[in-house]
């Protein structure tokens, strides 16, 4: 089962026709998730890789049952299809779309507050639950079965860990990539704490970048939360620069709280196996998970 | 994006936000006609020249080799001649430039603000920004005006409030009457102050900006409230529907190999070190140059190659990384996920041969689909291009390289 998505979750495309979206979604079903249509208004009627098209997410849900959306719709549009999945009733959606503009991103996540639908990013490679679903753009072997969860900011660092989790002897459970924005939909926290609560997974590990303050406030969850499972975490950006803005749009330092060194050692304070060289994820949780 | 002073403040002023008048100068003799004609609609005799560049500081920074501040009180017009001879074409240092400073290309010639009249001029801050965690906009501000708000906050926290706006309905009237009353301003003050806020939130969301901060904003001895400063940065991803700003846009303040790089589609973020890379993602970009920090050198560059790393956008990136003469290595970290990392190694080999000499060791580390397939290609390829395919093996060979 894992977290958010599995082999029984019914997954709708958003910008289902367009390139990325074409793309991923043949990605996608050949990892074997379940998708069971896509929305992209003025082509509701049509069929695109053998699955239905929509003109509306409403549409979609009532005849295909979808629970989980993925968006692929360009930055101008993808806020206003965050809040039409939600309205539709979905309750896992997955917003790729890199660059949607902060004051739309406001007006989403206030529309979303008290509905029940949990949104993952934007700018994210998704989540994938190893061998059940990929509801994302990460290469899916890569993640192989195990029961390690991970919970990330960024997308080819996900890869990285999953990869070196994997030669390291154990798997994934679920990997969650929460996105680089400022505003993104789960926080580290929330999604630090779904692992937690999950039979199938026994350790995490938390990849988190400069800016912002969600890794202090996952790692002091985690604390007052008991450390019920080990976590490895890892700051990417100790070599950054204040000011300026590392590629991501929410990776900037700020003030003195918010470099990769003040958020490690939160980390550490609160008992999270923290390592200073993004080549040691693998290893330090072999060390911490298998005793190696 | 940032924004200059004088463009900022044009803006607010289109928003009906009260603001210390002024014109931009590009040359001394600009400069005295504009003090002229600010004269004639203000009736001043004193003026503010301030330098425009990209940093704060600029009040107490000084321009090499001269006697002058990169802001300056002209009591007549020679000293307006005189103090915008001073500044424009010359380099000023500030806290916030690092020490080659910045070329100052314009004045603004503002009218002064501080006379004298029934009442004491007073300083206050003002700032909107996003507050990430509650995924708000906040108003912050504070009574201490004219000076560094992070030293504020350290110093007296106390002295620092913020009113959050909630999205589904926008600044309500008494939140600007509450920032007003905490201020502690009353009768005419007062109301200029509920307007001055009105109209600043207004304009923030408005233009999609991602940052106002007004230091000082001024309760002049008339009791106005004025604007006196203006740093205005804007939303880079909501610049698509407002195509004038996008418009005010000065490359001048940016590095231009940081400009360059944009132009070519890649994320590029200059740095002082001595070991290049070229990744694929920000997150592993940044961990990049944190593993060559480890490995004892330091990193001279960020830079995300993105998604397709083809032999012409690797040849991009190696041009511009090579710009910079104290790049002593290159890393390249590609983890090929979706794209496959034989064609990457293709895309390497061919921009080295197109290049012919490149004078510094590169090590090339390809992880995922093809790994092994790619570091073959890459082995059998006769350039000095050092190989791996784990994280940690390209980290010991940056240390094994710089170790010659």
């Amino acid at each position: 089962m894992a977290v958010l998505v599995n082999k029984n979750s019914k997954l709708i495309v958003q910008g289902f026709t367009g390139t990325e979206g074409t793309f991923h979604a043949e990605q996608m079903l050949a990892y074997g998730t379940q998708l069971v249509g896509g929305v992209t208004p003025g082509k509701g009627g049509q069929e695109h890789l053998g699955k239905p098209v929509f003109n509306t997410v409403a549409d979609a849900v009532t005849k295909t049952g979808a629970d989980v959306s993925i968006i692929f719709v360009p930055p101008a549009f993808a806020a206003d299809a965050i809040m039409e999945a939600a309205d539709a009733g979905i309750k896992v959606i997955v917003c790729i779309t890199e660059g949607i503009p902060t004051k739309d991103m406001i007006t989403a996540k206030s529309y979303l507050a008290g509905k029940d639908c949990r949104l993952i990013g934007p700018n994210c490679p998704g989540v994938i639950t190893a061998d059940e679903a990929k509801v994302g753009i990460m290469p899916g072997f890569v993640f192989k079965k195990g029961r390690v969860g991970i919970v990330s900011k960024s997308g080819t660092l996900t890869y990285e860990a999953a990869d070196q989790v994997a030669k390291a002897g154990m798997g994934i459970s679920t990997a969650i990539g929460i996105g680089g924005d400022p505003i993104i939909g789960t926080t580290t926290k929330e999604a630090v704490e779904l692992l937690m609560n999950d039979p199938e997974t026994d350790a995490i590990v938390m990849i988190g970048e400069i800016g912002g303050s969600l890794e202090a406030e996952a790692a002091r969850w985690i604390k007052a939360d008991g450390n019920r499972k080990p976590v490895v975490g890892f700051i990417a950006g100790q070599t950054a620069p204040p000011g300026r803005r590392m590629g991501h749009a929410g990776a900037i330092v700020g003030g003195a709280d918010d470099t990769a060194a003040a958020k490690m050692q939160i980390m550490r304070d609160n008992g999270i196996h923290v390592v200073d060289s993004p080549a040691q994820i693998g290893a330090t949780m072999a060390k911490v998970l298998l005793n190696k | 994006m940032n924004l200059h002073e004088y463009q900022g403040k044009a803006i607010l002023k289109t928003f009906g936000v009260a603001i210390q008048e002024g014109i931009v100068a590009n040359t001394p003799a600009e400069a005295v006609a504009a003090a002229k004609k600010i004269q004639e609609e203000t009736g001043t005799g004193w003026w503010v020249i301030k330098s425009q560049i990209h940093a704060g500081g600029r009040g107490k920074g000084s321009i090499i080799g001269i006697d002058q501040r990169g802001v300056a009180l002209a009591k007549n017009l020679e000293a307006v001649e005189t103090i915008a001879k001073n500044l424009i074409g010359n380099t000023l240092v500030t806290i916030q430039t690092g020490e080659a400073g910045k070329v100052v290309n314009k004045v603004l010639v503002a009218q002064d603000v501080y006379y004298p009249g029934i009442s004491e001029p007073k300083e206050y801050y003002m700032g909107v920004l996003l507050d990430r965690a509650s995924g708000c906009n906040v108003i912050m501000y504070s009574t201490e005006g004219g000076m560094d708000i992070e030293d504020v906050a350290h110093n007296t926290p106390h002295l620092i409030f913020k009113e959050k706006i909630d999205p589904r309905v926008g600044l309500q009237a008494f939140q600007a009457r509450k920032i007003a009353f905490n201020l502690g301003l009353e009768g005419d003050a007062h109301k200029s102050m509920v307007k001055f806020v009105n109209s600043l939130y207004k304009a923030y969301d408005t233009i999609d900006a991602e940052m106002f901060e007004i230091n000082p904003v001024l309760k002049t001895s008339d009791n106005k409230i004025i604007a006196v400063d203006s740093k205005v940065s804007l939303d880079e991803n909501a610049l698509y529907r407002h195509s004038d700003y996008a418009l005010l846009r000065d490359t001048s303040e940016e590095d231009p190999t940081e400009v360059e790089a944009g132009e070519a589609g890649l994320n590029f973020v200059n740095l002082d070190g001595n070991v290049g890379c070229m990744v694929n993602g920000a997150g592993l970009a940044m961990a990049t140059m944190d593993i060559i920090k480890l490995s004892g050198g330091e990193p001279a560059n960020f830079l995300d190659v993105g998604g397709t790393a083809n032999a012409e956008r690797v040849e991009k990136a190696f041009r511009i990384i090579l710009k910079d003469e104290n790049v002593k290595a290159i890393l390249v970290n590609i983890f090929g996920g979706i794209v496959r990392c034989d064609r990457v190694a293709q895309g390497i080999v061919d921009a080295y041969k197109n290049m012919g000499n490149i004078n510094v060791p590169i090590i090339v580390r390809l992880q995922g689909t093809n790994a092994v397939e790619a570091k073959k290609l890459i082995d059998e390829s006769g350039l000095k291009v050092h190989s791996a395919i784990a994280l940690q093996e390209a980290a010991d060979l940056v240390k094994q390289v710089l170790a010659v």
